[in-house]
């Protein structure tokens, strides 16, 4: 099956929990979606499995990292007609704070959305949105990775 | 450094057993002056992209962040905590569906207060990266806790 097909039938149905079925990685760290109006919206519960750090306890900055990727992949994937899975070009992330243990939340923007790429700023929070414990940004490669086509 | 360190750092084999490591199975590989090498084994729920069965980039990243805190271990020779501050990383190529992906970082420079860290992720060539992180780490005196 295609993934232009699948998504258009999540939306035609509004199954956006039907998304992390897709992704195994997103079942892995427990990551939940919501619809905000239009706008797909990943929240990650805590689990102990996202743990880095168990004397704080604090979650893992990779979990967090691969949490706020996919918030951006799955926004990308219901906001954009993309015919292929978005491929992470680069992730930069800064931490601000400690990610303690509890549901995180996150917001994505798109930037930019062109043809062949995507630009996304992340953020995310625990109890106040005024203060995030994380920021991110990412490219995101839409289209194929073909060679160009040589000019004459 | 002033103090005398052991060539590996005794403690490193405690990396990989933080829950998050534990569920995505990350092993140490070697360790050596300033650079440690981890694992990260191929496995049906690291995948991101379904339709390929590729790694996804998160779990990559955590590969990264993991291994580039391992470095400022072994450079430290302590098992003295940090916190991640920043960190990159550019991902080359997705790794071939059902490879293991390795990941070498090494920690060129420590500040009193701040670590500096570049790391490489390949699958059997280290010449054909998957991904490069570059990495900086909050140094602390609080030690880590090891089970």
């Amino acid at each position: 099956m295609d993934l232009f097909k699948k998504i258009s039938e999540l939306k035609a149905n509004n199954d956006f929990e039907g998304l992390v079925e897709l992704v195994p990685y997103a079942r892995t760290i427990g990551i939940e979606t919501s619809m905000v109006g239009d706008n797909i919206v990943s929240t990650l519960p805590f689990i102990s499995s996202n743990i880095g750090n168990h004397a704080i306890p604090a979650l893992h900055g990779g979990a967090v990292a691969g949490f706020m990727e996919n918030a951006a992949i799955f926004h990308l994937l219901w906001t954009a007609k993309l015919q292929q899975m978005p491929k992470v070009i680069d992730f930069s992330i800064d931490y601000l704070r400690t990610g303690q243990a509890t549901t995180s939340y996150s917001q994505c923007e798109i930037i930019r959305l062109g043809r062949r790429v995507a630009l996304c700023n992340i953020k995310v929070w625990q109890a106040d949105i005024d203060k995030p414990f994380a920021l991110a940004r990412a490219h995101f490669l839409l289209s194929s990775n073909e060679p160009f086509n040589k000019k004459p | 450094m002033k103090n005398s360190k052991p060539a590996v750092n005794p403690l490193l084999c405690k990396v990989n057993q933080t829950p998050h490591a534990t569920i995505l199975k990350l092993e140490l590989v070697s360790a050596k002056d300033d650079t440690v090498t981890l694992k990260l084994p191929f496995s049906e729920h690291i995948i991101g992209d379904p339709f390929k069965r590729l790694i996804h980039g998160g779990a990559i990243t955590t590969l990264m962040d993991t291994v580039c805190g391992a470095a400022v271990f072994q450079a430290q020779g302590n098992f003295q905590s940090m916190a991640t501050l920043d960190l990159r990383v550019d991902h080359m190529r997705p790794a071939d569906s059902g490879l293991d992906v390795f990941a070498i970082a090494e920690c060129y420079r420590l500040t009193n207060t701040v670590a500096f860290i570049r790391a490489t992720a390949y699958t059997d060539n280290i010449d054909e990266p998957v991904a490069t992180a570059v990495a900086s780490f909050m140094r602390s005196n609080i030690e880590f806790p090891v089970q």
